[in-house]
């Protein structure tokens, strides 16, 4: 099999900056006070995905998983190290995809489907298929500022799959859609994953991300601190501490998982 | 006694990041509680496929600049169309005020340059002189106001989407373009109506001063965009100085009485001369409104003696400020995300 992705000791450092305008910023030195600081989102990471592996990215609020995808999507670039990917990449990252809130749906899914690397012949081809799939219907043509939260992850979840790329990036996105569409997107991804394209899946819930992966990434702020099956990632994640009792959390986590499926 | 603070120094920090850690291995626990049933689980079912890309591992974020705009056409084209269809939407008379304005304009300088300030007197087709140099300074103002604002006004898409940034300003660019196109037609239409002479230095003239334009009006728009996002105050200074920049440029009065001011001043001539626009306009109406004129050597004081190398010259200074800004553009354009 071949590499997919190739991330060597990458660092993100995000600066804060306090002040927007020029008057701020004299205003604050004058003063002696600090117009940035610095910190990691993305610390020291470093794995290789081979192509067609289904990876799942788990790790608290703010821990980088955003930055991370960010990162391997190519909107960002990494301060320090390297991320190397093999061909290409589609997906949603953050919260909702990136759509032009004046233009309508129609206007965005050709815009999408053109940023993503399609050709106008291939979006004709599958726009029916998408805007089938997104179930949007007569909003096609009304601007996506007037949208739904549901609606906006939808047609970009729709954009994004049909895209036909070899890596997929799902971020937490998923999460403002109904019960019945995240199934519905959860079955495409396993479809695609059949197809052997690499995906990335961002979520909190562990029994999903055990059916929808062969391997688990934990970010834990900003630091890779576990990388490996699935089972050992979700029992990492949950029982941190060797003094806990570990029989009684077992059972708590089957109970959970007999709740989910 | 020093070691001795150190060591409880030590041990207090260690009890810290165990504290710690316990602390985000409770709030992991609790949030899997609570997400835990936030996504559906759906199983794996068919056999798994092999997939063989063909493609090399790469940078996903490569340095393109303003090449791979030029390869991502179909992207551009979308984007211009975008801006066209936003910048007149819900405006009744649309796209005609893209005439209007301009038009207006020139109606306006010919009556206070032209007829009140009498400026035309000793210039033949005066009207012509003012519109060529007006169409291209339309150009160039557009271009620069609505490239300084549009990584800025696209940010849903730089924050989100992997393209190479520069397509915003060249697309900004593109849409100027698209408005001053059928001016440009007027003016050529204008020309033959009064009467053009053809000449090699004529299609020299356009050749050289379209190039001057299109260098210098990139490189303002990259740069200028980039660094918009730093500090917003720039879309204000720009439009500040669109405002008095038609003034900055020979075409309401004659380079000849800058010529004159030159004769005291060499300073301030030197520095209004470094104004690549000056150049511009001045080759612009080399090319239209020069040999429309009947006795051609009576005028030749209204253009200046080194027109040509002054030309040269600034179309050589573009070239470098352009690959200035895209150095500039390349090196800001990794901390957009973060100052969006
Ligand atoms: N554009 C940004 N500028 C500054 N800080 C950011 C930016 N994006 C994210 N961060 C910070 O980086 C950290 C990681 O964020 P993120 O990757 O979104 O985490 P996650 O997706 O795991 O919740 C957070 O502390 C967040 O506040
Ligand atoms: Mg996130």
């Amino acid at each position: 099999m071949a590499e997919s992705i190739v991330v060597d000791h990458v660092t993100k450092d995000f600066t804060m900056h306090y002040h927007r305008t020029l008057k701020q910023m004299a205003v604050a030195t004058l003063r002696g006070l600090p117009l940035k600081e610095e910190f990691q989102a993305v610390n020291d990471v470093s794995f290789t995905v081979e192509q067609g592996e289904s990876v799942g990215l788990m790790g608290l609020n703010g821990s980088g998983k955003s930055t991370l995808l960010k990162l391997i999507n190519g909107v960002m670039r990494p301060n320090q190290g390297t991320i190397r990917t093999r061909g290409r990449i589609a997906g949603l990252i953050a919260t909702g995809a990136g759509f032009h809130p004046q233009m309508t749906g129609r206007e965005n899914l050709y815009l999408n489907g053109a940023i993503l690397g399609m050709s106008e012949n291939e979006i004709n081809g599958k726009f029916d298929e998408i805007v089938e799939f997104a179930g949007i219907g007569k909003f096609l043509d009304t601007p996506v500022s007037h949208y739904s939260s549901g609606m906006y992850a939808r047609l970009g979840f729709a954009i994004a799959i049909h895209v036909d790329a070899d890596i997929f990036l799902a971020d937490e996105v998923l999460a403002v859609g109904d019960r019945p569409f995240k199934k519905k997107c959860l079955a495409k991804m396993q479809e695609i994953r059949t197809q052997g394209t690499t995906i990335f899946y961002v979520s909190h819930a562990a029994a999903s991300v055990r059916a929808m992966c062969d391997r688990v990434l934990i970010l834990e702020s900003g630091h890779l601190n576990f990388d490996g099956p699935c089972d050992d990632g979700i029992r990492y994640l949950q029982y941190d501490d060797d003094d806990d009792d570990e029989n009684s959390l077992e059972g708590m986590v089957d109970e959970e998982l007999g709740a989910d499926i | 006694m020093k070691a001795a603070d150190k060591a409880a120094q030590q041990g207090a920090l260690k009890v810290d990041e165990n504290g710690r850690r316990k602390n985000a291995a409770q709030r992991a626990r609790a949030l899997m509680e609570r997400k835990s049933d936030s996504m559906p689980v759906v199983q794996f079912v068919g056999e798994r496929q092999e997939r063989h890309v063909t493609a090399e591992m790469v940078d996903p974020a490569p340095r393109g600049g303003i090449v791979e705009v030029a390869q991502q056409h179909y992207l551009l084209r979308l984007i211009v169309s975008r801006q066209l269809a936003q910048q007149y939407a819900a405006s009744v008379l649309g796209l005609l005020w893209s005439y209007i304005q301009p038009g207006m304009r020139f109606a306006v300088y010919f009556f206070i340059f032209g007829v009140v300030l009498k400026t035309h007197q000793g210039t033949p087709n005066f009207a012509l002189r003012l519109f060529a140099g007006m169409v291209f300074m339309h150009f160039f103002t557009e271009t620069w106001t609505k490239a300084t604002q549009s990584i800025w006004n696209n940010r849903a898409l730089v924050l989100k989407m992997r393209v190479p940034r520069e397509v915003f300003p060249i697309a900004s660019m593109l849409t100027a373009a698209y408005h001053t196109g059928p001016q440009v037609v007027i003016l050529i239409a204008c020309c033959a109506v009064v009467g053009w002479h053809f000449s090699f230095a004529a299609v020299l003239a356009l050749l050289l001063g379209f190039a001057l334009l299109l260098t210098f009006a990139t490189a303002m728009a990259l740069y200028f965009s980039a660094l918009n996002v730093l500090y917003k105050d720039f879309q204000n200074i720009v439009s500040t100085i669109t405002q008095f920049l038609h003034f900055l440029v020979p075409m309401m009065y004659s380079y000849s009485v800058i010529a004159a001011l030159g004769k005291d001043h060499q300073a301030a001539y030197q520095l209004y001369m470094a104004n690549p626009l000056a150049e511009a306009v001045m080759l612009m109406q080399r090319c239209f409104w020069f040999p429309t004129l009947n006795n051609q050597s009576q005028f030749a004081k209204q253009f200046p003696p080194d027109l040509w190398s002054r030309g040269l010259i600034m179309l050589a200074v573009s070239c470098v400020l352009l690959v200035f800004s895209q150095r500039f553009f390349a090196r800001v354009e990794s901390k957009f995300p973060e100052r969006l």
